[in-house]
């Protein structure tokens, strides 16, 4: 067949998936879109059957036997959890506006830009074989239907000779148009899915073509083939699993990875969850999906069965399904056949690279820029757009042309399933960081960055790194030895478990080591605020949502429109009473020239599914109902709102530093909370046992004097009696100081009681009052004033007695019998009226000093025979000349006495000044 | 009245003088030989002299206080055979375990009764 008819063909294809992107794009816009379809959604989702499947599978068949059905029973069996597993998926990432599984898992451990990079490494180097293979597969292809018959031509040397390289341009074009034509918010592609399901059609199309011709053309029908193929010498062994050479082991291995492929791949999460349009499409495709897997697998066997019956070794397993066309002259079912494996090429190429450049950019190149201050300079955002798409598009292009240098030195030696499995163990290695993200609250960042990074290295050392050394680009002496000689390390057999095939060996031991060190590391670190909160928002992501906000549409209408429209089905008097029902049930008022925003549509639209079915008044609505256009505006949320500008930004750094400053604030708050309770239960014990005391003392004696009056000499019977009287004093002292403070503490003094108070003649006064009690123990008290007239204070008359009061009489306590004086001294000092109390009492130990103003300490109280106080009098007098903005202070030394000074502020006549120093 | 020899010796530690009054009375009216302490120093040193039969011991005084006298006096050989009485306003179950566990055999809670009080002590020095 002549290549150019072969490139002809290719382009008037390509051309028409253009076309229809267009068109879609284009109805799109008009708020009309079809891609907001169940079954294009299920369809799309079939990009998940490459170029791979499309001649890889025959070739597995032939060799492997039934083998290859596991990779296509995975995903099936997978399909029924969709419900919940993909649901919740979607749910997340429209709530977050997540655009790639890197951002996804990235966004869950706290919106980690470590983890975005891993996660888009591990993407970008585990995919780029895969991609190389679909490259092979087009040029595997083009080879057959050009040399048939003829041994394949060696590539050129030089690379613009060489086919691969053009279709590598080719397709790096193809994806960059159809990828990045514009910047959507949501990273929602209309054309794109729309033509990916057209290919998925094409490619199930082509191959059911040949299955029928094969079958039916070549045999007389299944029987007639099986039967055939059951006696034949090369096919007999093909029909059983224990022939097939596959051990149970690798088989589940295979299901488990398949099964992780279909939601992990960056082009399956791309489909399934950032270019959804409604997750009520997942009902549909639960069943879609796996209907259209067997589909396409139910001809895999008989191709591979009559193509093995046909042919000779020469003739290689993957290409059987156009060989067999070929081989009978339907040359234009070759032909149709090679546009079916161009069809899964591209499909896959062109969402992989999409999203794989999604990924590369957002999280590498974009966190460069921004790090480096050269992108999205303030006014700038417009053209900053148009940088993003042309990094996409520099993205792309590097992406494609690593695969083809992967094809070129390494791909060459492989089989098209093998490869494929690789790629698929890497995307595998985010499984447990990626179900841990939606259904375990405990992961945190650490134990996802170890998991991914220790599942990444064991993945490469297993798969990519030998296979390398067998294409001759490293030595390949640690594969047969192990690394440094240890034969633990041997990367086929790692710590001596051999006898299975290296993909089901890499996969077994790097899913292991990679959960084990994830939930390891997860359990033994600290998760950062972001981190928590975001761990909520994704586990329990429909504590934040409802099913209704998450159509992505936001839709408007006219209201008269709206209106309109129910009066059809529901008449115009229970739609005017619906809407009047609406009014005051929102509290609004609507007039027919607004706007109607989205929870009025959904209202309209769940009266109208009453009358006339959910599906239904879907498509009633959509003929009114029409999408936001995206404005300037929008276009400069997205750049606002890239995750990467926010994680970047100073302003989520500050924001950061805030809550965090909050967090703390709100810890200390919460120590203070604890640490008053604590005081005020050490106060009730203190307040208890200092009543339990007295009494204790009073019970006893009262009872001696009952019971043994007699045997008591009337000195003794006095002396009780004296103490009994005593420690009543004592109780009453203490209830009512205790009460004293309640109210101190309580009330802060009232702006009537505040009076102009002169000192001086408040000491005397005071001093007077106690006069009887200095008299008896004979001690000389006196007053020296330095500022005579000049004493007045603002304050409360009667707390300010009872600080002199508590002053003096505490200075009473403490002098000698006999010989003690006590002197009141004042003076002004820095606006501050100074009063200090001074006595020649044993003195104050130093230590002692910062105690003696504490709730219930008492000094010496042994030393006196005085009755004791009850150890709130400092307490309450410090309190109350707080109270008025002042200062109580002591000064002592053990043998000198003590001097008690009390600063209150002067020319405080400012009431409101009262409130503030009561802070 | 207890019935053993007219020597019983009872060493009362509180640091409330009042309280003190009345123990001192209630012991010496069945006719213990009684000592006083007001603080956990001095009660420690006269424990040491005096060799008591009996220490009533009261928990919370300034510095050293009642727990701390007992875990000290459990330490001196010459008063293996000396019970501590504990006296004192601190009534939870808590408190108790603390005096049982400090080395105190009996745990009285203030306000007391006269007579328990001293049929405690006549009890203890009668049976041991």
């Amino acid at each position: 067949m002549a290549l150019s008819l072969i490139v002809l063909c290719s382009l008037a294809y390509v051309m028409l998936l253009f076309y229809i992107a267009w068109r879609v794009d284009f109805s799109a816009v008009k708020g009309k879109s079809p891609v907001n379809n169940a079954y294009v959604y299920a369809l799309s989702l079939a990009v998940y059957c490459t170029a791979w499947t499309f001649f890889g599978s025959v070739g597995r068949a032939t060799t492997g036997g039934l083998s290859f059905l596991g990779v296509y029973l995975g995903p099936s069996l997978l399909a029924p959890l969709w419900f919940v597993l993909l649901r919740k998926m979607i749910l997340i990432s429209k709530n977050q506006r997540i655009t790639s599984i890197a951002d996804f898992i990235s966004s869950r451990y706290g919106k980690s830009a470590t983890l975005g990079v891993i996660v888009t490494v591990i993407a970008v180097l585990g995919i780029v074989p895969y991609i190389s293979i679909q490259l092979k597969a087009v040029m595997f292809g083009i080879n057959t239907l050009t040399h048939f018959g003829q041994a394949a031509p060696a590539p050129p040397a030089e690379l613009w000779l060489d086919g691969g390289f053009w279709v590598t341009v080719a397709m790096a074009m193809f994806t960059a148009f159809f990828g990045t034509r514009k910047l959507d918010p949501n990273e929602r592609h209309e054309g794109l899915v729309a033509a990916v399901a057209f290919e998925s059609m094409v490619k199930l199309g082509a191959f059911l073509a040949v299955g029928l011709y094969v079958t039916f053309g070549f045999y007389n029908g299944f029987d007639d083939l099986f039967t055939k193929a059951q006696v034949h010498e090369a096919t007999h062994k093909m029909f059983s699993l224990q022939d097939s050479g596959i051990t149970p082991f690798s088989w589940n291995m295979l299901m488990i990875l398949s099964l992780f492929a279909i939601m992990l791949l960056p082009r399956q999460f791309h489909i399934a969850v950032v270019e959804n349009t409604s997750p009520r499409h997942i009902a549909r495709a639960m069943w879609v999906f796996p209907l259209y897997l067997l589909l396409i697998n139910i001809f895999v066997f008989p191709v591979a069965l009559a193509g093995k019956m046909n042919f000779d070794a020469n003739i290689h397993p993957d290409t059987y399904l156009l060989s067999l066309p070929l081989a009978s002259g339907a040359n234009w079912l070759a032909l149709l056949a090679f546009i079916g494996g161009f069809s899964a090429a591209t499909s896959m190429i062109v969402v992989e690279a999409t999203a794989l450049s999604i990924m590369f950019s957002n999280h590498i190149v974009v966190p460069l820029l921004i790090k480096t201050r050269s992108f999205g300079q303030g006014k700038d955002l417009v053209s900053g757009a148009h940088r993003l798409l042309d990094i996409r598009r520099v993205s792309i292009l590097f992406i494609l042309f690593m695969a083809y240098l992967y094809q070129r030195s390494v791909g060459s030696t492989y089989d098209l399933v093998s490869v494929g499995l690789i790629s698929f163990t890497a995307a595998a290695q985010l499984a447990p960081a990626f179900i841990g993200a939606m259904y375990w609250k405990r992961a945190t960042h650490q134990g996802a960055v170890a998991g991914l990074a220790t599942g990444f290295l064991v993945w490469a050392y297993c798969l990519p790194i030998p296979s390398m050394a067998q294409a001759g680009i490293v030595s390949r002496d640690f594969i047969d030895h192990g690394l440094w000689g240890i034969s633990a390390l041997k990367p086929y057999a790692l710590f001596g478990f051999s006898g299975v095939d290296p993909v089901s060996h890499a996969a077994f031991w790097s899913l292991l080591i990679n959960t084990w060190v994830y939930a390891i590391v997860s359990i033994n670190t600290k998760p950062s605020t972001l981190n928590l909160t975001q761990a909520d928002l994704f586990v329990n992501i429909h504590k934040y949502i409802s099913w209704q906000d998450t159509d992505i549409l936001k839709r408007e209408a006219k209201i008269g429109d709206l209106k309109n429209m129910l009066d059809r089905f529901l008449g115009e008097t229970r739609t005017l009473t619906l809407f009047r029902e609406y009014e005051s049930n929102n509290g609004v008022s609507l007039t027919n020239h607004q706007v109607a925003q989205a929870d009025l549509v959904n209202f309209v639209e769940t009266q109208l599914s009453g009358a006339i079915g959910a599906a239904s008044a879907r498509l009633v609505m959509d003929s009114i109902v029409k999408e936001e256009p995206i404005t300037l505006d929008e276009v400069m949320r997205i750049l606002e709102q890239t995750r990467e500008a926010v994680e970047y930004s100073r302003v989520m750094v500050e924001k950061n530093t805030e809550l965090k400053t909050l967090t703390l604030q709100l810890t200390a708050a919460n120590e203070q909370l604890k640490n008053l309770d604590r005081l005020k239960a050490d106060f009730i014990t203190t307040v208890t046992h200092e009543l339990r005391t007295p009494v204790t003392s009073i019970r006893s004696l009262t009872k001696i004097l009952l019971d043994y009056r007699s045997e008591l000499s009337e000195e003794k019977i006095q002396e009780y009696l004296q103490i009994l009287v005593g420690e009543s004093d004592r109780i009453s002292r203490l209830i009512n100081q205790v009460l004293d403070l309640e109210k101190i503490q309580s009330e802060s003094i009232a702006p009537e009681a505040l009076q102009s108070v002169d000192m001086e003649a408040l000491v005397s006064r005071t001093a007077t009052g106690m006069e009887q009690l200095f008299r008896e123990k004979e001690v000389a008290f006196s007053v020296q004033n330095d500022v005579p007239g000049a004493c007045e204070v603002q304050g409360d008359y009667d707390r300010l007695v009872q600080v002199v009061s508590n002053l003096l009489s505490n200075a009473l306590k403490f002098v000698p019998q006999g010989e003690g004086w006590v002197k009141a001294r004042l003076f002004h000092q820095n606006g501050f009226l100074h009063l200090q109390i001074l006595d020649n009492g044993p003195g104050i130990p130093p230590e002692k000093q910062a105690m003696i103003f504490e709730k219930f300490t008492q000094l010496s109280r042994r030393d006196t025979g005085k009755p004791q106080g009850s150890g709130l009098g400092l307490f309450i007098t410090k309190t109350i000349v707080e109270q008025h903005g002042g200062l109580l202070r002591v000064e002592s030394k053990i043998g000198e006495g003590a001097m008690f000074e009390v600063r209150l502020p002067l020319n405080r006549f400012a009431k409101s000044t009262f409130a503030a120093a009561k802070n | 009245m207890h019935t053993s020899d007219s020597a019983a010796k009872v060493l009362i530690v509180d640091d409330e003088p009042n309280i003190v009054v009345a123990l001192e009375f209630l012991l010496q009216r069945e006719a213990y030989q009684v000592q006083k302490a007001y603080n956990g120093v001095q009660a420690l040193e006269l424990a040491a002299a005096f060799l008591p039969d009996i220490i009533v011991l009261d928990v919370m005084m300034p510095g050293m206080d009642g727990f701390e006298v007992a875990r000290r006096v459990r330490q001196m050989e010459a008063l293996e055979m000396t019970k501590i009485v504990f006296l004192t306003a601190k009534g939870t179950q808590r408190d108790k375990e603390a005096g049982y566990s400090s080395g105190g055999e009996y745990y009285l809670i203030k306000p007391f009764d006269n007579e328990v009080f001293v049929n405690t002590i006549n009890e203890i020095m009668a049976y041991g």
